[in-house]
């Protein structure tokens, strides 16, 4: 690990801070699968990928990919707190005239790699990418962020199956496997499962993540996830959707709401008050 | 006597060309490559051309990850696909990006013939003329594509390329210079101009000179520029003729007849017919059954040039 575990753990709070603080100035946005997978960003920006916030478009980057581009306050927030831009502009998320759109802008954006917000192009993008990678021989990796309901997106599957087919194993997709989406519980709405047996049909390498918000425990299973080599790899996090706060963890009712001025301040009083 | 060459064999050619020259160039396929033509490009550089299977949702995603990396692909299927199956990723990950992704696309319009109307796309003009930063290129025949497809090449955004199945008449030489946005003048005329684009840019000829040999002198505006659109060009024509027909293989909602409209209602109006598939789908035929019976022949045409002209 270069860094303390502490620190990653600091970093992690400020990002579920500026997570709330974004939703609660736009009074819109995506709390629920921002929270969820805010342990998995961290340990990429800070202690896995290959980037300089000096130099976001340095050919031979490591590449990250939102595919779940509603999590747009997770990755403008882990961005901000890396240094590819103030934490004062955080606040015009989602407001007119702002580069923080709803959903990440790679136009306007430095450090966001692709666009995103339609579910499952995302992941297709990153596979061009990696391909891309290989052609040239650079050593990069792109990693991709799916959500469990992502995977009903047909185009998910178009992508799984091509890569598998290329064997492109400088791609390592990460499932944010919280369990739910809009309408409620994924097995409900519609089962994707099983998640792990259908990616090995398509050809991966599949890594099973039992905690993904034990920091230590990411950055392990990504570094086993960069040294995979002939496949395509894909981690199964177990996450908690609204993971941090106590009235959102769990419940699919804050998927896409944002709290009132009660409820964070609430929010912030549990991250540990407001620094 | 007349040399023909259809328009998705240019475009092999000009792959392979290109290929040659740029390195960054890549090409990528949905299982029709024989067709599109774009094995011609798999056999010179198997290594920079990637079959994506039939899955043209994933052609379009992987072409902007591609651009996204700083390479120039291609990507190509049939019309109906690439533009239709694959709209809301074209929109999504390649035009509001704005990334650098050429698509190229075969068998549009009813010439495709025999496969019938699931196959025949009338509406890929209108599509994607309607999304922003996307430049939509129609070219006449052989040489006007390897042109058109080298002017996509260096240009730096998301282009569309429509290209056709059959055989169609040469037009131009070797010389030929193409400037994404200009029109072409074919022929000079005075009581109208018949703006064409595609393989209808040969059958506005013939239609001109039947019309010749009724004494109505009318000029030829080829158009291979769907958008931007040269207003300029539409304006003068309208000044100098007083009366515009439009003609192309595409249904006469959203494609250059509409362009047209849009040009002359806000700069210049003067009366326009347009030529065009009815709003209505296609069947299986010969091409040139299907023409005939959808109404794009020179004999249409001349009726279209009259009624514009007998509204001036």
């Amino acid at each position: 690990m270069i860094h303390a575990i502490e620190f990653l753990e600091e970093k992690a709070r400020n990002i579920r801070y500026s997570i709330i603080k974004q939703i609660e100035c736009a009074q819109s946005g995506h709390p629920g699968g921002s929270l969820s997978a805010v342990e998995i960003l961290t340990a990429l920006y800070f202690e896995i990928m290959n980037i300089d916030p000096k130099d976001p478009r340095n050919a031979n980057r490591d590449r990250f990919v939102l595919s779940k581009g509603h999590a747009a306050p997770l990755l403008y927030a882990v961005l901000a707190e890396r240094g590819f831009f103030s934490k004062e502009e955080l606040p015009s998320f989602r407001k007119i005239n702002s580069k923080l759109q709803g959903h990440p802008d790679m136009k306007n954006i430095k450090g966001v790699d692709m666009s995103t917000g339609s579910l499952g192009q995302g992941f297709s993008a990153a596979h061009g990418m990696a391909l891309a990678g290989k052609l040239d021989h650079k050593e990069y990796h792109v990693f991709t962020l799916l959500g469990d309901g992502e995977l009903e997106e047909g185009l998910i599957w178009e992508t799984a199956m091509a890569a598998g087919h290329y064997k492109t194993d400088n791609l390592i997709a990460i499932i944010d496997h919280n369990q739910l989406q809009i309408d409620g519980y994924i097995k409900e709405v519609l089962n994707p499962e099983p998640i792990k047996d259908k990616f090995k049909a398509f050809g991966w390498h599949v890594i099973e993540l039992e905690d993904g918000h034990n920091i230590e425990k990411i950055v392990d299973t990504l570094h086993r996830a960069k040294e995979y080599q002939g496949k395509p790899v894909v981690i199964i996090a177990e996450t908690i959707k609204g993971k941090g706060i106590s009235y959102m963890e769990n419940q699919c009712g804050w998927h896409g709401k944002a709290p009132n001025k009660e409820e964070a301040k609430k929010a912030y009083e549990e991250l540990g008050g407001i620094k | 006597m007349t040399e023909k060459m259809a328009t998705r064999d240019a475009y092999g050619k000009a792959l392979v060309k290109l290929g040659k020259e740029n390195q960054n160039i890549v090409v990528l396929d949905a299982d029709l490559s024989k067709s599109t033509k774009t094995a011609n490009f798999q056999e010179k550089f198997p290594e920079r051309f990637f079959n994506m299977g039939i899955a043209e949702q994933n052609l379009m995603g992987t072409a902007a990850g591609f651009a996204a990396a700083g390479k120039i692909p291609f990507a190509s299927s049939f019309a109906i696909f690439a533009t239709g199956r694959a709209f809301e990723i074209i929109r999504n990950s390649i035009c509001y990006p704005k990334l650098n992704v050429k698509i190229a696309a075969t068998h549009a319009g009813l010439s495709v013939g025999e496969d019938g109307a699931t196959h025949q796309a009338i509406e890929d003009l209108s599509i994607m003329r309607s999304l922003p930063n996307m430049t939509v290129l129609c070219p006449a025949d052989g040489v006007e594509t390897q042109a058109a497809v080298e002017a996509a090449a260096s240009y730096c955004g998301p282009v569309y390329i429509r290209l056709g199945r059959a055989a169609v008449p040469t037009l131009f030489d070797k010389n030929y210079k193409f400037e994404i946005g200009k029109a072409v003048p074919m022929a000079q005329g005075k009581d109208a101009t018949i703006i064409a684009v595609g393989m209808m840019v040969s059958e506005a000829i013939k239609a001109k000179e039947i019309l010749q040999t009724e004494g109505i002198l009318v000029g030829v505006l080829n158009m291979p520029t769907i958008k931007p659109i040269d207003k300029e060009a539409i304006i003068q024509a309208a000044k100098e003729t007083g009366a515009i027909v439009t003609v192309e293989e595409h249904s006469i909602i959203g494609g250059l007849g509409s362009a047209v409209a849009e040009v002359l209602v806000e700069h210049q109006l003067v009366p326009l017919e347009r030529v065009g598939v009815m709003d209505t789908f296609g069947e299986s035929g010969k091409p040139d059954e299907l023409l005939k019976k959808y109404g794009l022949t020179a004999e249409n045409i001349v009726q279209k040039v009259k009624k514009a002209i007998n509204r001036k």
